[in-house]
C-alpha cells in the first residue's frame, strides 16, 4: 500500500501534498469561542444557528468552516458580552452584512407575500373544496314538490 | 470504438423516440390499429438502446477510459470499484442518462406489463411518454453529452467528490430518479386521459400503482439522503432545507397526496379533475426540482455542474409539458363529472383535507426555495430562506395532519360520523396524552416540541393499529386475531405506512428538541462527561486507505465503569480531490446514537472533540422505511397483480 501511494504522489511537487494537510477541516464551532457562561452560549449558539455564513453556499455561521462565519460567531459573543439583547445582536449584523445573512426571512415589507402565502392558500384550498361540495349536494338535498307528492303516493300502503 | 457504439445508440433512441412521439398518437386519433401497435415495440428498442449507451458509459468509467471528458473529470484509477460504477451517475452527464434510461425503462414496463391496458390509451400514454424522452434525449445530446471525446487523455482522472464516495450515496441518486421519474407516468397518464376525454375507476387503478411505485423510491431515495447527510457531513443534523433537498421533497408531498386522491377515484369515481391536476403537478415538480438541481439558479451546498445554458433548456422542457399539460387540463377538466356523491362527513373529505394539507405544504416549501430568486429579480432584495422559515410555516401543517390522520383513515365512505371513528380511538388518545405527559414530566424545562412530537407519534402509530383492529370486525378476540392475518394487503399496507408515518414524526420530534452536544478540548487519555456516558481518548494516529490519508483517533465509552463500545472518529483528506472530510463515529443504539467527530489538533497539544446523544435517531430511517414497506405491501395487494384495469370498476352507487 506504501509502495503503491509513493508510485502515485511522484509526480506531484513535494509541498502539494504539505498545504493539503494544512487545509484539514476547521470543525464549526471552536472550543476556544466558546463562552464560559452556560447562558449565555446557549443563547449565542442559538443566534448562530439562523445566520447565514456569507460567502458559502448554504450553511448556517453555526455549522460552517469559513473564517469568516468565525468571525461572526465571535462578534456574536462580544455583543452578548456586552450585554446585548438576542434581537440587538441580530440587528447588529443585519446593518453590517445586509439582509442576507438572515435564514429567518424577516416579515416585514413584501416579504410578508413569503409567510402569508401558505396561510393563504390553505384558506383558498379549503374554501373551494367546500364550495364544491356545496355544489355537489345541492341538486340532491331538496326534493321538488312534485317529487315529494310522487313519493308520498308511492309510499302510500 | 465502443464508445461511439453507445453514443451512436443514444442518437438512434431519440430518433425511435421521435417516431414513438408521433405515430401512435396520430393512430389513437385516426383509429388506425397498426399505427398505435407500434408504440410498444418503440418503446422497448428505446429502452434497450439507451440502456445500451449507460451500459457503455458505466463501462468506460469501470475501464477508467480517460479519453471520455466525464471520465477523465469524475473517476480515478485508485478509486474503489463500487464509487468507480456509482462515479457513472455522480456527475451532471451520467446522471441525465441514468434519468433518460429509467424514463424509457418505465415506457419498457407499460409495454410489457400493459397488455389489458385499453389500446387507444395505452398507444396514447406511450406516446406522451416518448415525448418526455424526445426532450430529455434532445437535452442530453445537445448540451451534456456524456461521450465526448478529449483529445489528448490523460494519464489520470480528477476523482470523484470524496464527499460522494460513499455506500449511502452511491444508492441515493438511483432511487430518487426512480421517484422523480415515475412520477412521469401519472403524467402521461393523466394527459392521456385528458386527450381521451374520459377518466374511471380502470384508469385510477391503473395510475396508483405507478404513482405508489414512484413514491416508494422517492421516500427511499430521500431517507437514505437525509442518512448520509446524518453521518457523513458531521454534525448529526438530518435535514437542512437546502434547496435540493427541497427538490426531492416536494414532488413526494404531491406524490403522497395522488396517491390518496387516487383511492377516491378508484372507489368513487369523485375528484377526478383534481387528480389529474395533480398528476400533472407532481411531475411538474419533479422538472422544477431537475431545474433547481442542474441550473445552479438557487445556491445551495449540493453545487452540480451548474450551468446557466442547461438551466434554460430545462426550463423549456418544464415549460413546454407543465404548460401544455396545464392548457389541455383547463380545456378538458369539464368532461370529466364526478359520479360519486359524498357528504361534509366522510372518507372522501378526510382525504381532500390530507389532499389539501400536503398540497399547501408542498407549496410553502416550494415558495420557500424559490423566494430568494423571486426576491432578488423583483425585489431587489436579497435575503435568505432556510430552516427557521420552513420550521415555522411548514411544521404546522404536518401536526394538523397528523392531528386528523386517526380519525380521517376510519371514517365510513360517502357519510361518516366524526363521533363514532372517534369512539373507537379513545384508547389510542389516552395512552398518547399519557405518553406526551410522561415525556413532559422527564425532561424538565426543555422545549414543548419533544412532549408534542411524543403525543403525535403515538397517537398517529396507536390510530394505526386501531384502525386495522376495527377492520377485523366483531367477535372474541382470538377470532379477530385470526381475521388479521386474513385481511387484504392493501390493509396491511396502509397501516404500517400510517405507522411509519408516526414514528418518523415523534423521531424528528425527538432528534430536534433532547439532541445533547458537547464541544470541548480534550488531552489524550482525559475523560469527559456525556449525559450518563464517560468518553475518554485514547490515541490519535496518522493513517493511509485507498485513496485518502486519515487522523484517526480513538476513544472508549463507558457508562457507570462498564464499557460501552470504543469508537475511532477520523479525519480524512483527499489529496486528488483536494478536500477534507471529517468521518464521524457513530454507535448505533435502540433508544440513541452516540456521535463521535475529531477536529483540529490544539495549541495547547490537545484536541478538539464534538460529541453528540442522538436519541431515536434510528427510528426516524426506521419510519421512512416502514412508509416504504407499508407501499410495498400495498402494491402487492392482490387486486393490482390480478388483471389491474381488466374490468372496469363499477363504484357503489350513490343514494
Amino acid at each position: 500500500m506504501r509502495v503503491f501511494l509513493k508510485r502515485r504522489w511522484a509526480n506531484c511537487p513535494p509541498y502539494a501534498l504539505a498545504l493539503l494537510l494544512a487545509a484539514s477541516p476547521v470543525l464549526a464551532v471552536q472550543p476556544d469561542e466558546m463562552l464560559a457562561d452556560p447562558a449565555l452560549e446557549a443563547r449565542a449558539r442559538e443566534i448562530s444557528r439562523d445566520i447565514r455564513c456569507p460567502v458559502c453556499q448554504g450553511e448556517t455561521i453555526d455549522d460552517s468552516s469559513a473564517p469568516i462565519s468565525r468571525d461572526l460567531r465571535l462578534i456574536i459573543r462580544e455583543r452578548l458580552v456586552a450585554g446585548d439583547t438576542d434581537a440587538e445582536v441580530v440587528d447588529y449584523i443585519v446593518a453590517r452584512y445586509g439582509e442576507f445573512v438572515l435564514y429567518n426571512p424577516r416579515a416585514t415589507g413584501l416579504n410578508l407575500i413569503l409567510w402569508l402565502a401558505g396561510p393563504a392558500l390553505l384558506l383558498a384550498g379549503v374554501g373551494v373544496a367546500v364550495a364544491s361540495q356545496r355544489r355537489r349536494i345541492a341538486p340532491e338535498a331538496a326534493l321538488t314538490e312534485a317529487e315529494e307528492a310522487r313519493l308520498k303516493e308511492i309510499l302510500k300502503p | 470504438m465502443i464508445v461511439e457504439l453507445g453514443h451512436f445508440a443514444l442518437i438512434l433512441a431519440l430518433m425511435v423516440a421521435l417516431v414513438q412521439a408521433t405515430l401512435p398518437l396520430w393512430g389513437a386519433h385516426r383509429g388506425d390499429v397498426r399505427l398505435m401497435a407500434l408504440a410498444g415495440p418503440a418503446a422497448l428498442a428505446q429502452a434497450a438502446l439507451v440502456a445500451f449507451a449507460f451500459g457503455v458509459l458505466t463501462w468506460a468509467f469501470v475501464v477508467s477510459d480517460f479519453s471520455l471528458a466525464v471520465v477523465y473529470q469524475n473517476s480515478h484509477t485508485a478509486k474503489p470499484m463500487l464509487y468507480k460504477i456509482a462515479g457513472t451517475w455522480g456527475n451532471h452527464e451520467g446522471s441525465l442518462l441514468l434519468w433518460v434510461l429509467i424514463l424509457a425503462v418505465y415506457g419498457a414496463a407499460v409495454a410489457l406489463f400493459g397488455a389489458n391496458l385499453p389500446t387507444r390509451l395505452r398507444a396514447r400514454v406511450l406516446a406522451v411518454q416518448a415525448m418526455i424522452g424526445v426532450a430529455f434525449l434532445a437535452f442530453l445530446l445537445l448540451t451534456s453529452n456524456p461521450f465526448w471525446r478529449l483529445e489528448v487523455p490523460p494519464m489520470n482522472g480528477r476523482d470523484l467528490n470524496p464527499l460522494l464516495q460513499d455506500p449511502g450515496l452511491a444508492f441515493h441518486p438511483p432511487f430518487l430518479y426512480l421517484g422523480y421519474v415515475g412520477l412521469s407516468m401519472a403524467f402521461s397518464f393523466a394527459v392521456a386521459a385528458l386527450i381521451e376525454g374520459r377518466v374511471d375507476a380502470a384508469w385510477a387503478r391503473w395510475v396508483r400503482p405507478w404513482t405508489l411505485a414512484a413514491w416508494i423510491f422517492l421516500t427511499i431515495g430521500i431517507a437514505l439522503g437525509s442518512w448520509w447527510a446524518y453521518y457523513e457531513l458531521g454534525w448529526g443534523g438530518f435535514w437542512f432545507w437546502d434547496p435540493v433537498e427541497n427538490a426531492s421533497f416536494m414532488p413526494w408531498l404531491l406524490a403522497a397526496a395522488l396517491l390518496h386522491s387516487a383511492i377516491v377515484v378508484e372507489k368513487r369515481e369523485s375528484l377526478k379533475a383534481w387528480t389529474i391536476l395533480l398528476a400533472i403537478m407532481a411531475f411538474g415538480f419533479s422538472l422544477i426540482g431537475t431545474f433547481i438541481v442542474r441550473s445552479g439558479v438557487i445556491t445551495s451546498v449540493h453545487a452540480f455542474a451548474n450551468d446557466p445554458e442547461r438551466g434554460v433548456f430545462i426550463l423549456m422542457i418544464l415549460g413546454v409539458f407543465t404548460g401544455g399539460a396545464l392548457v389541455l387540463f383547463a380545456l378538458r377538466a369539464g368532461a370529466m363529472e364526478a359520479k360519486g356523491l359524498f357528504a361534509l362527513v366522510s372518507r372522501e373529505s378526510a382525504l381532500i383535507a390530507n389532499n389539501i394539507l400536503l398540497s399547501v405544504a408542498a407549496f410553502v416549501v416550494f415558495i420557500g426555495t424559490i423566494w430568494p430568486l423571486i426576491a432578488e429579480l423583483f425585489l431587489g432584495r436579497s435575503v435568505s430562506v432556510g430552516e427557521p422559515f420552513f420550521n415555522a410555516a411548514f411544521t404546522p401543517f404536518m401536526v394538523a395532519l397528523a392531528l386528523i390522520l386517526p380519525p380521517g383513515a376510519m371514517l365510513a365512505w360517502k357519510r361518516g360520523s366524526v363521533g363514532r371513528s372517534l369512539r373507537g380511538l379513545i384508547p389510542a388518545l389516552v395512552l398518547a396524552l399519557a405518553l406526551a405527559a410522561l415525556a413532559f414530566a422527564m425532561q424538565s424545562g426543555r422545549t414543548a416540541l419533544g412532549p408534542v412530537g411524543v403525543l403525535l407519534g403515538v397517537w398517529v402509530v396507536a390510530g394505526a393499529v386501531t384502525d386495522l383492529w376495527s377492520r377485523t370486525g366483531r367477535g372474541a378476540a382470538g377470532e379477530r386475531l385470526a381475521r388479521l392475518g386474513r385481511l387484504p394487503r392493501a390493509d396491511w399496507g396502509k397501516a404500517v405506512a400510517h405507522g411509519g408515518m408516526g414514528i418518523t414524526v415523534f423521531a424528528v420530534a425527538a432528534m430536534l428538541s433532547w439532541k445533547v452536544e458537547d464541544i470541548r478540548v480534550v488531552q489524550i487519555g482525559e475523560s469527559f462527561p456525556l449525559g450518563s456516558y464517560e468518553v475518554r481518548l485514547d490515541e490519535v494516529s496518522e493513517v493511509e486507505g485507498p485513496n485518502y490519508f486519515s487522523t484517526l483517533g480513538r476513544m472508549t465509552v463507558t457508562r457507570g465503569g462498564a464499557l460501552v463500545t470504543v469508537l475511532t472518529p477520523e479525519k480524512r483528506v483527499y489529496p486528488v480531490a483536494a478536500m477534507p472530510t471529517t468521518e464521524a463515529a457513530i454507535d448505533y443504539g435502540f433508544l440513541r446514537d452516540l456521535y463521535l467527530v475529531l477536529g483540529d489538533k490544539q495549541a495547547s497539544g490537545g484536541w478538539a472533540v464534538r460529541s453528540y446523544i442522538e436519541p431515536f435517531a434510528n427510528w426516524l430511517w426506521a419510519g421512512c422505511l416502514l412508509m416504504a414497506f407499508g407501499g410495498l405491501l400495498s402494491l402487492s395487494d392482490r387486486r393490482y397483480r390480478v388483471a389491474a384495469g381488466a374490468r372496469k370498476l363499477v363504484g357503489v352507487p350513490a343514494e
